[in-house]
């Protein structure tokens, strides 16, 4: 016994994001404590803790070697001038010691994803700033599902079907799995799909091309507490991975192996010294919300949150509303006035129906004599709620909003919502909504955000809120997208922030992020003088104050603020059933109701190549819905007969460029980028000259998948992304000879100051040269300028020679010319196109949406069918490219420098001078596209010069066209508006 | 439409305005300063630091454009807000490339900015060699191009000597120092129009090596760190949250490759563009005769740091070019282009085989030039050990360290075993200090 207290005990410390983990070994290595906890951030007091209970088993352990590891622990181990390792390398020393013969390891944590090759030569892949596929994101996605993990985890093992999830961060994943929450699909599937999407992260994210194969190990906490994730990974690398003991502890192990042993630390000391630790607390801080509990009281004087509930008339005739949003159900039944008698607000835990349900019988149940004269819902779920329960409209959100707001304040002139994922902005001049702004995929974090931060700090929403108040120095977490927030709040608790003063910081940055990021407001310019603002998130006190501190205005915040969709509802129920003159509802009643049943079944639909998953619901009557379509084909509701679409004229003046033999070898030609329109030149060349083309096939999510693996940059854009896999479709098919060359320089069209093609248009080629394995195909993929057909015919001969032999230079100079004909005959056959579509609008008064973007817009994998999705609402859709003859070289506040993008901004002066037709502007910008960062404000600011609406529809990997759907029907009933007044 | 008019920078304003220039790289600017306040422009360089530039950048310009142009406008809208400058009084100048990058759009947005922050009438003088953008008070002319060739090469070679003697100085703050005077030194030359003359800059280069080799160096072997990645977060400590000072701090001995580099790669892409695609002669020669040019003053610099034996001169540009020939090919010229891409491969052959590719979250070129060739450098220097960090408002400087830590976790331990393997055999010390 006396030995013992001569051992030397090594401790080693893991401060992740959310949790922290300590292992004490002897002097051989064996384990003697380990244990982990949740920190919320309060760091230095956990850790104090930890130690006092190493004291408590371990009493002998007065001094020990000790190491700190973990992102979160580095502040503290500088502050206490104790031995820091970094996690990986933590991480990659445990594992030398318990599982030397290991191969590769795969570690999730909290917000770090890392892959670990350890035989050949040693790499690491770490995350980028990106946390999606990562533990909080998990968190996320059960957080929205309404489950916990460890039930998600039970959910997924149940899956008969996985649908594709983008999950590249949790924004994007909701909008993946927000629509199918709503159409109705399997919990269990989603559960299922949310893993593999995990998987897939990982796998493509990280591994980037290098094969994870051999022992892989699992480490960290997701792997380690969930089942699920682990059997998506096998099945994905088709192996068994090795779930070692201590999975949690490898990092905290590792630290322990490397602790200094010639540096022992006294335990007690450093419990004293961690207890009375003050960070320094320098971090940028903002104003404090309240400065006094008076000001606070001034505050909640001004909006009362008590709601003001009305009685049901004599006549008990009575308008229904619901809204389906996110994460939550909002419903209201109003009397004859439109005054509110009864209302709900409730999760819907990924599903909305059952809510509903509730609300209905509530209704019937409380109002047995209750006349519902009209009912219409909105929201997300609004087709499926109308159609579960027959409801008589639909309306759009944003017009919901609208109408609600106008009834607490008729003169209101600007309307902002922040709702579960939404933020809903609305400008209005004379009446109508003028301009609109709604989050794009990237900067959805809003209300959801707080409560899952909230509840991962041990806080619910109303706590957290209430801690904000009275921070005396909230942090400056700036206005980022807010998934990037979580390591921005890392950061605050190195420097030793409060919960007080990271809760405000956080409301402060929701706020910051509407203004800037979303409204994109300029300083010194008003919102409106008549703001009011709405959805539950303002619920919050604290983002409330932020808000006004920071538009320097006070704003109407009306009582029943988190119920404005649904009261919009019923008020647009009110209104359209008195114009038409509507007695009763066609809603189910009581007794319809008391039989209602609801079943799912996800089908795959086999109306065309697009291979749409699709959910259809079936409810008790025998009526079915169907969700997940890209076109309204399977659903054949509001087919238009005839439609005109320059997008679906352009894929069939693009087929006659198909694949055929030649006398000559076959070149596989990529369908990618550029090419979607440099083809017919391509083509006609190589045609000419006697070869056989071979063309990639349609883009599509399996290809993408195909390709991923050798992805070197997860964060260029998704029409980058798809060429991997159309390269490798080429060698599947036999190609031998790849031909896609680099292009600098486009055509020139004289519009613009220079023309060249965006970077990664241009040099894409390099990228696939140099992370691709051909299998023994060769790529050709010389720099050409074909914008100087002279030098261009010279150097494609000069390729020619070197890898196929002899040609004439006549023979080479004439299929030149041939092809340059055929390019130019090709364009000028788009813009005859155009006019004729102008033309057909303006004959039969149809109204015209210019769908601008780039050539490979046109691909359907990459937008989505957002073409069709307008086409088949009676709109005549034109591409960019087919209104180039009307453009001209005009003054930019910007430098014009792309052959790409000087069109879009020819279209939007195009669409602004139109005076004879009912045309508007919509812009596909291809999510991380740098470049148009620059030409949205530009193609924006041309547009509203002329009194014209701007619509940017950003575009990834996303499926669910949910959001997309609502800015375009927000639009459609803006210019509808309009139109009346 | 609200107009954003140009204001040009006239004669008149040249006489009463203050010029004020963003720092990009700590020595090169100051040391521009003296020259360009020489020439009659009251230039004042902008070195201020902090939320607010980011804040006032994120205001003004659109959130997805590209973190430098985000930060060069912050800072400008910053400082014009702070009350120290009158902005009636008050002109910006900022770089220009014209390449097919977003970054040659950046004036266009401060424009925009300026003209949202309500500051239009501050005129906006574009730096560039292509004759973009001209202005009646701001003239390039030879002495200009003498004096703006001589900041460069005097700051290239004092980065290279500092970096290199830093991390070994027995007297701690020593190569600094010494930095500092010449800095001081040199500015205060170049303000008075002299010392940029190639006999000049041979004899100060000449008295700089000279200094640097009387510092007192030991021999402990560091870890070599190489830094490339776009120009603006490679080089300024407000981009990459003073990546330079960290990696000091962690005892590593740092190489950034100069920006002469950069320039002759301007050059060498005009001629390539001919090779390419076709162009005048002359233009051709022009070229070739600006190149070789530019080479003289390269052979300045190598002569100054080869010359004692302690120091150890960068790879020759030809040579780095070779390496962008047999790599990515010198047709790729937006941003960065087959530099950067060459740059790594250079620093491997010279020992920096532990790099960091800096650039801003989304950048293009680099998904192409810095993401996209990493994978063929390693395949090339199996032993390259390669971090690619993201610079944004949104990154937080604790994820970016932990990232290099890593880096620097792989580095020390090979570092460790080659030094064992060292002693063992009794090998000397890595030339750089020996």
């Amino acid at each position: 016994m006396e030995k013992r207290s001569e051992i030397m005990f090594k401790i080693g410390l893991d401060v992740g994001s959310t949790t922290l983990k300590a292992v004490v070994l002897d002097e051989e290595g064996k384990i003697l404590f380990h244990r982990y906890i949740r920190h919320y951030a309060a760091i230095a007091e956990k850790i104090a803790a930890m130690l006092k209970e190493i004291r408590l088993e371990l009493p002998e352990a007065e001094t020990a070697a000790l190491a700190i590891s973990g992102s979160g622990g580095m502040g503290f181990a500088k502050e206490m001038g104790l031995t820091f390792c970094q996690e990986v390398y933590a991480t990659k020393v445990a594992l030398s010691r318990r599982i030397p013969d290991a191969d590769a390891v795969i570690e999730l944590g909290g917000e770090d994803a890392k892959i670990l090759f350890l035989s050949g030569a040693f790499e690491v892949r770490m995350n980028g700033s990106c946390a999606g596929g990562t533990g909080s994101f998990i968190d996320q996605m059960a957080t929205l599902l309404g489950v916990t993990p460890d039930a998600m985890n039970t959910l997924a093992a149940a899956y008969t079907k996985e649908y594709s999830i983008a999950s590249r961060c949790g924004v994007f994943a909701k909008s993946d799995i927000q629509p199918l929450i709503n159409q109705g699909a399997r919990k269990e599937d989603i559960a299922a799909s949310i893993m593999a999407a995990v998987v897939n992260q990982t796998v493509s994210g990280l591994a980037q091309g290098r094969k994870i194969e051999g022992k892989v190990v699992y480490l960290g906490g997701p792997l380690t507490f969930l089942s699920s994730l682990r059997e998506a990974f096998d099945r994905t690398l088709k192996t068994k991975g090795v779930f070692p003991d201590m999975s949690l502890y490898f990092v905290a192990l590792g630290a322990a192996y490397l602790a200094d042993e010639k540096q022992p630390v006294s335990l007690l000391a450093l419990e004293k010294a961690a207890r009375e630790h003050k960070a320094a607390g320098d971090y940028i801080g903002c104003e404090p919300l309240f400065q006094s509990t008076e000001d606070y009281e001034a505050f909640r004087r001004r909006h009362t949150r008590e709601e003001k509930t009305a009685e049901l008339s004599a006549s008990k005739r009575a308008y229904l509303g619901i809204d389906s949003g996110s994460t939550t159900i909002k419903a209201v039944l109003t009397n004859e006035d439109g005054e509110i008698v009864f209302s709900r607000y409730h999760t819907n835990s990924g599903n909305p129906i059952p809510a509903v349900r509730a609300f209905l019988s509530e209704v019937y149940e409380r109002y047995p004599d209750v006349k519902i004269v009209a009912a219409a819902s909105t929201g997300y779920g609004e087709e499926i709620v109308k159609s579960a329960f027959h409801l008589d409209y639909g309306v759009v959100e944003t017009v919901a909003h609208f109408t609600a707001a106008k009834a607490f304040e008729p003169m209101v002139d600007f309307i902002i919502d922040i709702g579960g994922q939404d933020i809903k902005c609305f400008e209005i001049k004379n009446g109508v909504i003028d301009n609109i702004f709604l989050n794009e995929a990237c900067s959805s974090g809003c209300g959801s955000f707080l409560e899952t931060f909230a509840a991962a700090l041990g806080y619910t929403a109303e706590e957290f809120s209430q801690l904000a108040l009275f921070a005396d120095k909230p942090v400056d977490l700036g206005s980022r997208c807010t998934v990037f927030m979580n390591s921005s709040v890392k950061q605050a608790q190195k420097d030793g922030a409060s919960v007080e003063n990271i809760a405000a910081g956080l409301s402060i940055s929701v706020v910051k992020n509407a203004l800037y990021k979303v409204i994109r407001k300029a300083e010194g310019k008003p919102l409106g003088h008549h703001v009011v603002v709405q959805g539950g998130t303002f619920l919050n006190d604290a983002v409330l104050r932020a808000f006004e501190m920071e538009i320097g205005e006070e704003v109407l915040r009306p009582s029943v603020s988190g119920k404005m969709g649904a009261l919009g509802a019923a008020l647009y129920a009110k209104a359209s059933a008195e114009r038409e003159k509507k007695t009763k509802s066609t809603i189910l009643d009581r007794e319809a109701l008391s039989c209602f049943t609801h079943d799912v079944k996800a089908i795959t639909c086999k109306g065309c190549t697009n291979r749409c998953k699709l959910t259809v619901n079936t409810f008790g009557d025998g009526k079915r819905y169907i969700g997940g379509n890209q076109c309204e084909k399977p659903t054949e509701q509001r087919v238009v007969k005839e439609t005109f679409s320059g997008y679906d004229d352009k894929r069939e003046m693009l087929s006659a460029y198909g694949p055929r033999e030649g006398v000559r070898e076959t070149v596989g030609i990529p369908v990618v980028l550029g090419m979607f329109e440099l083809l017919p030149f391509w083509h006609t060349l190589f045609r000419t000259l006697g070869f056989g083309i071979q063309l990639s096939p349609p883009s599509s999510r399996k290809l993408y998948l195909k390709g991923q693996s050798s992805i070197p940059s997860d964060t260029v854009c998704y029409p980058a992304k798809l060429v991997h896999g159309h390269i490798e479709a080429l060698i599947e098919a036999g190609v031998k000879t790849v031909f896609y060359p680099s292009l600098t320089y486009n055509m020139n069209e004289g519009l613009s100051d220079n023309h060249y093609n965006c970077p990664v248009v241009a040099y894409y080629p390099r990228v696939i040269a140099h992370n691709m394995s051909l299998k023994g195909a060769r790529l050709i993929s010389d720099d050409f300028g074909i914008h100087r057909p002279k030098e261009f015919t010279k150097h494609f001969h000069e390729m020619l020679e070197r890898e196929f032999g002899h040609f004439s230079r006549k023979e080479v100079k004439a299929a030149v010319e041939t092809a340059y004909t055929e390019y130019y005959r090709y364009m000028a056959c788009l813009r005859t196109r155009g006019d004729e579509l102008l033309t057909v609008a303006r004959e039969r008064k149809l109204p015209v949406i210019v769908l601008a973007g780039r050539p490979y817009h046109l691909d359907r994998e990459i937008n989505h069918g957002i073409d069709t999705f307008i086409r088949d609402r009676g709109i005549v859709v034109i591409p960019e490219d087919m209104l180039g003859h009307h453009f001209e070289r005009m003054p930019l506040a910007v430098l014009n420098q792309w052959t790409y993008h000087a069109r879009l901004y020819g279209a939007a002066r195009f669409v602004a001078d139109t005076r004879d037709l009912d045309i508007n502007f919509v812009q596909l910008v291809s999510f991380g596209c740098g470049v148009d960062a620059i030409t949205t404000d530009e193609v924006r600011r041309i547009l509203e010069s002329a009194g014209k609406i701007y619509t940017q529809i950003k575009i990834d990997e996303i499926t669910g066209l949910g959001a997309v759907k609502i800015r375009l029907r927000s639009l459609f009933a803006t210019l509808g508006q309009k139109e009346e007044n | 439409m609200e107009e954003i008019r140009r204001i040009e920078f006239t004669e008149d304003m040249r006489k009463t305005y203050k010029i004020l220039l963003p720092n990009m790289l700590n020595l090169h600017f100051e040391i521009l300063q003296g020259a360009m306040r020489g020439l009659g422009y009251n230039v004042e360089l902008l070195t201020t630091d902090g939320r607010d530039i980011v804040d006032e950048g994120l205001k003004y310009v659109h959130n997805d454009t590209c973190y430098p142009a985000l930060l060069v406008i912050g800072q400008f809208i910053a400082a014009l807000k702070s009350g120290k400058y009158d902005p009636d009084r008050t002109a910006l100048m900022l770089t220009q490339t014209g390449g097919g990058c977003r970054a040659s759009n950046y004036i266009h947005l401060l424009r925009k900015a300026l003209a949202k922050a309500g500051f239009s009438q501050v005129p906006v003088i574009s730096l560039n060699p292509t004759g973009l953008e001209k202005n009646e008070g701001f003239r390039i002319d030879l002495k200009f191009i003498f004096l703006a060739m001589a900041g460069v090469i005097y700051g290239d070679t004092l980065t290279a000597f500092v970096n290199q003697a830093r991390p070994y100085e027995t007297e701690k703050g020593a190569a600094d120092g010494l930095c500092r005077k010449w800095v001081d030194y040199l500015a205060e030359r170049l303000k008075q129009g002299k010392d940029s003359s190639f006999f000049a800059i041979r004899k100060n280069l000449s008295l700089m090596a000279k200094d640097f080799d009387s510092l007192s160096l030991h021999k402990e072997p560091k870890v070599k760190v190489g830094i490339v990645g776009e120009i603006y977060v490679k080089y300024s400590p407000l981009a990459n949250n003073h990546l330079e000072d960290f990696l000091h701090g962690e005892g590593c001995e740092v190489n950034v490759p100069g920006l002469l580099g950069f320039i002759q790669y301007i050059f060498d892409n005009n001629i390539e563009d001919i090779r390419l695609y076709g162009g005048k002669r002359i233009a051709k020669l022009v070229n070739l005769f600006l190149r070789r040019f530019l080479e003289e003053y390269e052979g300045m610099m190598r002569h100054a740091l080869e010359k004692s034996g302690r120091y150890r001169a960068p790879l020759s540009h030809k040579a780095v070019r070779r390496w962008g020939e047999e790599t990515i090919g010198l047709g790729c010229k937006m941003g960065e282009g087959w530099l950067l891409t060459a740059e790594m491969a250079a620093l491997c052959e010279e020992g920096y085989h532990n790099i960091i590719c800096v650039q801003p979250f989304g950048c293009l070129p680099n998904h192409i030039v810095g993401k996209g060739m990493t994978r063929s450098i390693r395949e090339r220097f199996p032993n390259a050990n390669i971090v690619a960090i993201d610079y944004d408002p949104g990154a937080t400087r604790v994820n970016q360290e932990n990232r290099v830590k890593l880096m620097l976790s792989v580095a020390r331990e090979e570092l460790d075993a080659s030094s064992e393997e060292i002693c063992e055999k009794e090998q000397k010390i890595p030339s750089t200090v020996g």
